[in-house]
């Protein structure tokens, strides 16, 4: 059952594999921003991904789930499959797709709405729910899973911008369940979060990973450490090395790699 | 990984922890060197420095111990970094326990200096612990320089020290046969052989975490070993360790 791709250096069980990038190029206009990048994301895993600024590593977590396409001079080369299934193919809709592959980002942004409305937004736009009471319950269930019902229950009519930081982000979280995607991407989701904020997300994230695939760009080595299961490196726009997390932070392969974690000059 | 920290003061405090546990190494060195020469020599002035200088060495311990867990709590370490004070802080424990063997050496060359001399015993002894005393130093270069070849070679060069030690073995068994007046002096030098035998795993274990420093693994196939010869042994029953 385990193969060893040579050219992923890394060897994964096929049949758990959630994304499949093959020999992805992203540009900028002129400038190669990610290049010949091959990596295989498992389902139920948080995978993340370190490196240096402009390393590519959102770069290529935006091309995840199509959010390059807001950029007009980005072109997004080579095959992304999702479940074998080509996500820039023609007929794809990126809307449908976002809702399966959802987002959170660096700073908490939640709609200039009631807590209720920012949970129901999705599962409204996309039909998910027949009437009020099934939208509750996804309500619910979402606030739940962003491990903030507790907080915010007796307050949903509230302002979603009123509630501190790392509700905020909590709640952005919730938001990007409420559609019951299958993927999450987080970019740098604890950066503006402080020390018991930041555990907070960690363990909701640990938890995520029964139900998602979570992939996690971040700035922190520590975090990588604590909430990843598996570690990509990206340097200057290559992926140059994949593989468990624990092994990235005793014993990386590569002389780049632990130069970076070990805060080196490299 | 010879690079630079970004941070100046990491690289200050990753060199300052092996600096201490080379420190260590010199005194242990010389601890072996001193027990085994006022054995041969029946020096006790000698033995008794060897005595007071063990407090050093576990001092020392102590602190590679604390400053090691001040990087581990400030610094986050990774990978060799990682590696490095973990290993410094496990060959600090063999150092330690080494130390110790040769204050316990010292300790019974003061008994066996009132004693009639064993015949060819202490030059035996001494031949054997200068064999651990250069398997010593060069694990611990060799942990400087990261040469896990340097490190391999020490694993396997523990097995003429137990091959001496069973020799010794059976010596002092004839010894103590031929004339029961031996027997005293006899288990003395008897538990020196020992001691010597001990330091030589310890001197193997630090050369392991060499290993495991410069590649990453631990040696993972069986090292030669000579434990069997002396349960062959007429009269010995064997013991559980």
């Amino acid at each position: 059952m385990m193969k060893d791709n040579v050219e992923n250096k890394v060897g994964v069980d096929a049949m758990n594999v959630k994304f499949s990038a093959r020999d992805v190029q992203v540009y900028y206009g002129d400038n190669h921003a990610i290049k010949d990048v091959n990596v295989d994301i498992l389902d139920k895993t948080v995978t993340a991904f370190i490196g240096p600024s402009g390393c590519g590593k959102s770069t290529f977590l935006r091309s995840l789930n199509r959010m390059n396409d807001t950029i007009p001079i980005c072109r997004v080369e080579g095959d992304i499959l999702l479940d074998g299934e080509d996500i820039n193919a023609p007929q794809v809709d990126p809307v449908q797709l976002r809702a399966k592959v959802g987002m959170v980002f660096q700073k908490p942004n939640p709609f200039p709405k009631s807590i209720y409305d920012n949970i129901a937004y999705g599962p409204r736009i996309h039909g998910l729910a027949r009437n009020k009471a099934e939208l509750d319950e996804i309500v619910e269930k979402s606030l739940r899973r962003g491990a903030i019902w507790d907080e915010v229950k007796d307050r949903l009519d509230a302002p979603g911008t009123g509630l501190s930081g790392g509700q905020q982000q909590r709640l952005c979280i919730a938001r990007a369940v409420a559609t019951e995607p299958e993927v999450l991407l987080m970019d740098e989701p604890c950066s503006a979060l402080d020390p018991i904020a930041t555990a907070q997300v960690e363990e909701l994230i640990d938890e995520l990973k029964a139900s998602y695939s979570v992939v996690i760009v971040t700035h922190s080595m520590q975090q990588a450490a604590r909430v990843s299961q598996k570690t990509a490196f990206f340097h200057l726009g290559n992926l140059v090395e994949y593989d468990d997390t624990t092994t990235i932070f005793t014993n990386p392969r590569d002389t780049r790699t632990e130069s970076y974690i070990t805060g080196r000059i490299g | 990984m010879n690079d630079p920290h970004i941070a100046k003061a990491f690289d200050r405090d990753l060199e300052a922890i092996q600096a201490l546990v080379m420190k260590m190494g010199g005194l242990v060195e010389e601890a072996i060197r001193e027990a085994a020469k006022s054995l041969k020599t029946r020096d006790t002035e000698r033995a008794e420095k060897v005595r007071q200088g063990d407090r050093k060495i576990d001092e020392l311990e102590d602190l590679i111990n604390t400053q090691c867990a001040q990087l581990l709590a400030i610094r986050q370490p990774a990978a060799t970094d990682l590696r490095t004070v973990l290993t410094v802080m496990k060959i600090a424990g063999n150092l330690e326990r080494i130390g110790d063997y040769a204050k316990n050496i010292a300790k019974r060359t003061e008994v066996l200096s009132h004693m009639q001399p064993i015949e060819g015993a202490s030059s035996a002894i001494r031949r054997m612990s200068k064999e651990v005393e250069a398997m010593l130093s060069d694990a611990l270069d060799s942990y400087i320089r990261r040469d896990a070849t340097v490190g391999e070679d020490v694993r396997h060069r523990d097995l003429e020290v137990d091959q001496m030690y069973n020799a010794l073995f059976r010596e002092f068994l004839t010894f103590m046969m031929e004339d029961p007046r031996n027997i005293t002096a006899c288990m003395h030098l008897h538990f020196i052989a020992k001691n010597i035998e001990r330091m030589g795993d310890h001197v193997t274990s630090i050369a392991d975490q060499v290993i495991y420093l410069s590649t990453g693994q631990f040696p993972d196939d069986q090292r030669p070993k000579d434990n069997q010869s002396i349960y062959k042994v007429e009269g010995f029953e064997e013991a559980d360790e």
